[in-house]
This record gives structure tokens, sequence and C-alpha cells, in this order.
């Protein structure tokens, strides 16, 4: 038995965590958005990375430009997600957030099995847009995976401004904080929360399209993204977008370094354990500076 | 006894004549049909106790009913000649260790972090399943043979599609009696307060987690026994039935039933049975696909079930 780290090793697994890390940020921070602005616990979010996904390679397919397939997923799903909330989640506002997790629930397994009916039940492998590698120690890395974390991070990074700068992400954060002050103010409460919604179903399919040269697409996809990105959103703190984002990079690092010495699908056991050690001794979240 | 028990036991001796009936007079497959709305019909009801009357949602029942499938399988497969008891017992143990693990932990959590926390443990033990090849059979999980019918040193035959109707009846209805008595008791009240409000119950002076904790260990015992129930009528052990969907269709059992009455999850499990039945006839395996928009309208527009409709629209 060699006795030294495996720096090499590390360093790799180190890469591929922020890769991943990005990927499920994206998912999260869709995910923790709609929490804290609506209370809605969205249980379909990984199918709408699935659904994503696979109409990212069907408009792939379509078109042959990565970019415009990824724009046309986007717009697609964040369709799809304003359609989902006008027509079934506006009505369960003020209402037990259980019960949204409930009727989530139900929309994932309609999802689910239309993506089977629709596309059939084979995985979709896209085509990456950028094929060139660099030399990452003994392995020749994708250039890919880079532009991935980078573009991931720039849509992040976007939402972050708009939230912060732009004249309905203040509409937004007003929302948030106080629903009811927010419509008093004369800010249009039920279209923010179709809007909100919309951004985090189309973020997701961002994802799913970013992750398809990676991995593939398949059915089974929605409920793994969906468990991870609950995982994360708790660890992170429900609600709050930052602490999501430093969770997903937490988390996937972690399942990175454990896949070193145990298979990856028993790594999952290891942000399985995070997310409970989480709940017991900071059941507000690792990253939220002042428990409530 | 007053009128309204006399009602309630000539309905409840009705309801069990007619279940006991049933497997003589119906085609073979609707005599399978039954048998299975019993067991699944168990299995809500045993989240119900949580789900309805403390107020917790689980969605991670899928654990304590596969625990109790594997449990069954292992007394099965090590000990000759299979004992029915033995896998009873083993299957009851099983499932009360993974629920006294799970109401350690999970127990401390509130609401939807409660749901998130045990959908997490289910798929703990899925995974550990799933991968443990060498002993779980891993994807492809567990094969026995049925063990006979017995009560040891007086007669021993092997299970007919009747027999094991009469004796999965049998251990449902006990369940639901024990179940009732439970719900009743001076126990069940106190978890009913919590439901209504947990701070003032604690104000008033009880210990709610080792309440919580009763609650979920004695729900995931019956659970378990679900799980043997089926093992023993489907003669395997799969990790599919760890899966999370199986926590979920349980939670559909209940919320279209009507969560906090035991009998409405039992009518739940037979009502989506039949739905599916019914559907996957027109859509083929894409039954989901309509059964999941009847769900989520019952989750939007009928928020206290199926049958708490029709006691609302009969008190009226």
């Amino acid at each position: 038995m060699s006795v030294g780290l495996p720096l090499d090793q590390i360093a790799i697994q180190t890469v591929n965590g922020i890769v991943n890390g990005m990927i499920l940020a994206l998912v999260a921070s869709g995910l923790t958005l709609i929490f804290g602005i609506m209370d809605v616990v969205n249980f379909a979010h990984g199918d709408l990375v699935m659904l994503g996904g696979f109409s990212g390679a069907t408009a792939l397919a379509m078109t042959g430009n990565f970019w415009i397939a990824l724009l046309v997923a986007i717009i697609t799903i964040a369709m799809l997600g304003a359609a989902l909330h006008a027509s079934t989640l506006r009505y369960l506002l003020g209402r037990d957030p259980l019960t949204t997790i409930l009727a989530t629930f139900g929309m994932s397994l309609v999802l689910q099995k239309y993506a089977i009916w629709q596309w059939g039940p084979s995985a979709r492998n896209l085509t990456a847009p950028i094929t060139g590698q660099f030399t990452l120690f003994y392995l020749q890395y994708p250039w890919y995976r880079v532009a991935t974390a980078v573009l991931a991070a720039a849509i992040i990074g976007g939402l972050y401004a708009f939230l912060k700068y732009g004249r309905y992400g203040i509409w937004i954060r007003a929302t948030t904080q106080d629903r009811v002050m927010a419509q008093a103010m004369g800010i249009p409460v039920p279209i923010v929360h179709t809007v909100v919604f919309a951004i985090g179903a189309g973020m997701a399919a961002a994802s799913g399209v970013l992750f398809g040269p990676l991995g593939g697409v398949t059915q089974t996809m929605g409920a793994d993204f969906t468990l991870r990105a609950f995982i994360v959103v708790v660890v992170g703190g429900m609600g709050n977008l930052g602490g999501s984002i430093l969770a997903s990079m937490f988390i996937s690092l972690l399942e990175a370094y454990a896949s070193l010495i145990v298979s990856p699908a028993q790594a999952v056991i290891v942000s399985f354990v995070a997310l409970i050690v989480t709940l017991l001794f900071r059941p507000t979240g690792l990253f939220v500076p002042t428990p409530k | 006894m007053s009128r309204r028990a006399t009602g309630y036991w000539a309905v409840f001796t009705a309801v069990v004549a007619v279940l006991a009936v049933a497997p003589l007079v119906l085609p073979p497959f609707w005599q399978r049909f039954v048998t299975e709305i019993l067991v699944w019909g168990l299995l809500a009801m045993s989240s119900d106790i949580l789900i309805g009357y403390t107020g917790m949602v689980s969605f991670g029942h899928s654990a304590f009913f596969g625990m109790g499938m594997y449990g069954a399988a292992a007394a099965l497969l090590s000990v000759e000649p299979p004992n029915l008891w033995l896998a009873l017992l083993f299957g009851l143990c099983a499932a009360a260790l993974v629920a006294m693990f799970v109401a350690f932990f999970a127990t401390r959590l509130r609401d939807i972090y409660f749901a998130i926390t045990t959908l997490v443990f289910s798929q703990i033990f899925y995974v550990i399943i799933f991968t443990w090849t060498e002993v779980t059979g891993g994807e492809n999980g567990l094969t026995f043979s049925q063990p006979p019918l017995s009560i040891p040193g007086i007669f021993s035959t092997r299970f007919t599609t009747e027999t094991l109707h009469w004796f999965i009846l049998g251990v449902v209805t006990c369940s639901y009696l024990l179940l009732r008595r439970i719900t009743q008791s001076p126990f069940g009240k106190v978890l009913q307060a919590i439901r209504e409000n947990e701070p003032r119950t604690r104000a008033i002076g009880y210990h709610v987690e080792r309440y919580k904790m009763m609650a979920v260990m004695l729900s995931g015992l019956f659970a378990g026994a679900a799980g043997v129930l089926y093992a023993l009528q489907n003669r395997f052990a799969a990790p599919d039935f760890v899966f999370f969907l199986i926590s979920g269709e349980t939670v559909i059992f209940n919320v279209m039933g009507g969560a906090g009455t035991l009998v409405g999850p039992v009518a739940g499990a037979a009502f989506f049975l039949l739905l599916r039945e019914v559907v996957s006839r027109f859509f083929t395996e894409y039954y989901l696909i309509p059964v999941g928009i009847i769900f989520v309208l019952i989750v939007v527009f009928l928020p206290q079930g199926l049958l708490g409709f029709l006691r609302r629209r009969l008190n009226e």
C-alpha cells in the first residue's frame, strides 16, 4: 500500500468536483430562489433539468448548433415552468409548504413519464461544442468541462447582478422579504412569482443541456438531480442563494474525494451523511450567518 | 354500547366478511388484486400514524417496507426449513431497527425538513441494498420459495391463493384494530395534540421528542409487516421497493383517501390501484401521466382527501 497522498488524483478530483459543483449550483440556486420567494419545495426540479436536456438534444439535432440548442431549451422549459406555476402552484400560495411537495411530486411523475413517451427510454448524448483538451497530470482533460463551469458561474453571476441591481430584481427581493408589503407598494406579486418560477426552470434547463455532453441525458437523471439539489439546498440553508452555491461546491468536492476511496455509486452516501450531520448540528443550514 | 359504536362494528364486520368472501367469488386476476390492496392498505395505514395523526409527512416509508421484505427474505433463505413466523419476526425486527435509526435522527426536525430527511434516509438504504450485491443480490434482488402456512406442532399446509388471502386479511385486520386502539389511547391523543399545537403540548409537559420517536417506530413496524406480507405474496425482495417512489405512492394513498382516518388511506390505496388498473388499459405504461394529474388535482382542490370530501358533503 502506498503511504503518500496521491496528489495528482486529488488535484483531478478537485477540478471534477468544482465542475460538477457549478452545474449543481445552477440547479440548486433555482430551487432555493423558488422556495425563498413562495415557499414552494419543488420536487419536480430535477425533472425540469431532464426535460431541458431532452429539448436541448432535440434542438441540437435540428439546428446543429449547441448554443442555439441551449437557448431554445432554456426558453422552452422556462415557459413550461411558467405554465406549471400559473396553472397549479399559484393556488397553493399560503398553504403548508408540505402541500407543495405533494403537488410537485405529482408533477414530477407526470413529467418523467411524458419524457419517456416523447423521447423513448434510451439515453441521449449531446456532442460538446468545444472539443479541445489540455494535459492535467496524466489525463487529457477536456476544455468543455472547464467551459461548463465558467458558463454556469456566469449565469449564476448574472442572476445575482439582476437581483441586486435590476429593477425587476429588486421587485423579486422585495417580494421575498415581505409579500404583503410588496403587494401594497404596487408590485404585481402573482406575476413576480410566475416569473421567478420560470427563471428557476430556465436555469434547471441550462444545467440539463450543459450536463448533456458530460453524462448523457436519461429519464432517471431527474430524481437524481432532485435529491442532490435538495441535499444542497438544505445544507446551504433553505432560501439562501449564496449558501446553496457554497454548499453545491462543498457537497460535490466531498463526493469527488470520496470516489477516490469507494465506488461513485457509494460516494453518494457521503453527501447523505453530510446532510444528516448538518441537520443535527445546524438545522438552519451550514452557511447561514445567524441561525434564527 | 352506544348506537354509533354498534353501527361502526356492524359496518366493520360487514367489510371484513366481504373481503373474506372475495377470493371465493372473484376471478383469479381480481383475487390477487384484492390481496394486493390489503397489503398496500396496511402500508398506507402505517404511514397514517405519522402523516394524519402526528402531522409529520414521511417520505421514507419505502425503507421500512423494503426492510420488511429483505428481513423476510433473510429468514426464508437462511433457515431450513423455511418458516412463516420466523419470516414475520425477522422482517419486523429489520424494519424496527431501521425505524429506530431513522426515528433517532429525523424526529429532531419538523415539516419539510422531516420530509426531506426521511427521503434521504430511505435513499441511503436504497444505495446500500443496491450496491451490496453479495448479500442483497443488488439490482436483481432475492427470490425464495413460499413457506408453508403452519402452526408449529399442529399442522402445516402449502399456501393457496385463498389461504394466503385469508392470512393477509387476518394480519391486516389485527393491525387495523391495534392501530385504531393506539390512536384512541392517551398516547394517540398526545400525538394528535402534537399535530395540532406542538409548542403547547411541550408546555403542558409532554416529552414531545419521545412521543414522536415512538410514533415513527410504531409506524415503521407496521410498514415492515406490510413488507413481509408483500414478500410472502410475491416471493421476492427487490431494491425497487426501497426506492422513494414507493414512499411517494404511500403519501399519495394518504392524500387521496384522507389522512388521519386510518380507513381513508386504505380506501386511497384501493382507489389508486383501481385507477392505475383502469387507466393503464388505455395508457399502457404511461398510466402515471393521468394518475399524476388526478393526484395534483386532489392535492389542490380536495386537501382533505376523497373520504374527507365525502364526509363534509354528507354533513352539509
